[in-house]
């Protein structure tokens, strides 16, 4: 009897095995650096090394003091703009594109695979053949509208500074319009039918649907995807670093926080490395998109944490 | 509900445009492809004039092509299979058995899900300098694996919750002991969870230019999205291996989504909502 028992208790050990090999991968190589990153951010550093406790030093020079002050505003604002042209032009083309999918058409398979084909494509092979359609004297954009006899519009696009931030924009929505018209599809076709029925037999007209009916009941998705267009927004690093370069050009036009962290950590801003100012950036990064991110998992994925 | 031709005529158009929008950058990268470097520069609406693979074959000899491709395997097969086994066996643990540290665990993996990796990347440097890994496909592999961790176990975690315990409590009176349960009954059943996390790394992983930027120095080592910043650093000028190396670089994840287009489509989906 007794052995039998010691034998159970060895096996109800074993069980932990199943946790163990992701806690420790996920804690070696993800928790510990992140708290790591956000503890660094209130120490001196002389390249790689921890040199003295200073505090809150690294975000008062960061936020008080030239020349890092302006490259903060300056691509925190950068990123603001992401986000809100984002939202026209990836959900709001999206939400359309997924509301016509969603009706009576032919070929929806077809439209759906096109328009999700982008996704499927590295950032930075993204990132580079778009360098190359937007180059001004050889690029496929200028050619086509000079063929269509819009020359006037003609323009080096990533290089002209009132249109590389755009330019860059248009190119994440590109790549990302095909996904966020997938995630609203998904929600339209959750929405029960009777509802329509009942609608029609009110006399309501399709205008009246779409406004009362449809985009009320997607709300959820709407919602997260604005969500996570925002800390895309605040994320983004690899289109610019492909099509403008680690500093964000023309004249750091197009410069977010993920590539002035970048050059923070790297050591391009004012000679050499400046790991306690790059790692506040990073607690700043943290703070915003952390934010952003537990409204989408306490709002929304509630149910997960209910037992 | 009646069908207005005007809006029916409407709806097309705005297709066909964004068809043509979403379609025609990827014409042109594959069709630019097969011209000579001044063909494109004469012409880079046209059609190229023959179709011959000498930009291939040129790509493929002046940078490591076959090194990234076997590097980029390398990364992908392991990183995604390990993903899925310690996330899956995680996930299960964590619906099954009612610990009392679980609520703790599954709060200490979604701190994963709500902070940016990238910006650890310093603290991550040093880990991987202590561990002599740097410029080793290793470094990669942990930090896929690391990065894909809390998204799996949340979904696995969620999955498992929806499946009867019955099955297993009955392999259980057969005798099974617990990682046979799980063997036996637990992985059969679970191939659509498997399939999202599975498609969602994989895209992750495959086409991640961030981390190799930062972890591998040597050009043997790159995966097929670093080789593509050594092309572009090389041969800015000769379009026509640009386009050959950035078609061909895409060609795997293309070829794999035409036969499985519902099934990349419907796992990014669910993965996003679940």
């Amino acid at each position: 009897m007794t052995k039998i028992k010691r034998k159970n208790r060895y096996k109800k050990h074993l069980v932990h095995l199943f946790i163990l090999p992701a806690a420790l991968l996920y804690g070696v190589f993800q928790l510990y650096p992140l708290i790591s990153a956000a503890l660094n951010s209130f120490y001196s550093f002389n390249g790689f090394e921890r040199v003295d406790f200073i505090g809150f030093q690294n975000f008062i020079t960061l936020f008080t003091e030239k020349p890092y002050k302006d490259f903060f505003l300056n691509a925190f604002s950068h990123n603001w703009i992401y986000f809100f042209v984002t939202v026209i032009t990836q959900l709001i083309i999206s939400l359309i594109l997924a509301l016509i999918i969603h009706s009576k058409i032919k070929g929806k398979e077809f439209f759906k695979s096109m328009f999700f084909l982008p996704k499927l494509l590295s950032v930075i092979v993204i990132g580079f053949l778009f360098s190359l359609i937007l180059n001004p004297t050889r690029g496929a954009l200028n050619t086509l509208l000079e063929a269509i006899g819009l020359e006037a519009f003609t323009r080096p696009w990533l290089g002209d500074m009132s249109t590389a931030l755009l330019s860059v924009i248009f190119v994440d929505s590109w790549a990302s319009i095909g996904f966020s018209m997938l995630i609203f599809l998904a929600g339209l076709q959750a929405i029960d039918k009777e509802i329509f029925e009942a609608a029609r037999i009110d006399g309501a007209n399709s205008f009246t649907v779409l406004f009362r009916i449809t985009i009320p009941m997607i709300g959820p998705a709407l919602m997260i995807m604005t969500v996570l267009t925002f800390i895309g927004s605040f994320e983004t690093f690899e289109y610019v670093f492909a099509m403008q370069g680690s500093s964000g050009g023309p004249y750091y036009s197009t410069d977010v926080l993920t590539t002035f962290f970048y050059r923070l950590a790297f050591g391009t801003v004012d000679g050499g490395q400046a790991i306690g100012l790059g790692s506040a950036v990073a607690v700043v990064l943290f703070i915003i998109i952390g934010m952003a991110t537990s409204i989408i998992l306490f709002v929304f994925k509630r149910k997960d944490f209910e037992r | 509900m009646k069908t207005n031709p005007l809006l029916q005529i409407i709806k097309y158009a705005v297709l066909a445009l964004f068809t043509f929008v979403f379609g025609y950058p990827i014409f042109l990268m594959i069709v630019s492809s097969f011209k000579e470097n001044a063909e494109i520069f004469t012409n880079p609406l046209s059609l190229p004039t023959s179709f011959n693979l000498d930009n291939y074959i040129e790509v493929w000899e002046v940078v490591n092509f076959s090194n990234y491709i076997v590097n980029s395997l390398i990364v992908s097969s392991s990183a995604v299979f390990i993903v899925l086994f310690v996330s899956s066996l995680a996930g299960y643990y964590l619906s099954r058995y009612r610990f009392k540290w679980n609520p703790y665990l599954l709060g200490f993996f979604m701190i994963g899900l709500m902070l940016p990796m990238k910006l650890a990347v310093i603290p991550l440097y040093m880990t991987m300098l202590k561990l002599g890994l740097v410029d080793t496909l290793f470094a990669l592999i942990f930090i896929y694996v690391a990065g894909g961790i809390p998204f799996a176990v949340f979904l696995f975690y969620g999955f498992f919750r929806t499946v009867p315990r019955a099955l297993e409590d009955s392999a259980r009176l057969d005798g099974c002991n617990d990682f046979q349960v799980y063997y036996r009954i637990v992985l059969p059943i679970m191939k659509p969870a498997i399939s999202i996390v599975g498609i969602v790394n994989l895209i992750n992983v495959w086409n991640d230019f961030f981390y190799p930027l930062i972890f591998i120095r040597t050009d043997s080592l790159s995966t097929i999205p670093l080789g593509m910043l050594t092309l572009f650093g090389e041969y800015d000028t000769q379009w026509n291996l640009l386009f050959a190396g950035l078609t061909l670089s895409s060609l795997p994840m293309i070829i794999a989504f035409l036969f499985a287009s519902r099934q990349f489509m419907d796992s990014l989906t669910e993965g996003a909502v679940k």
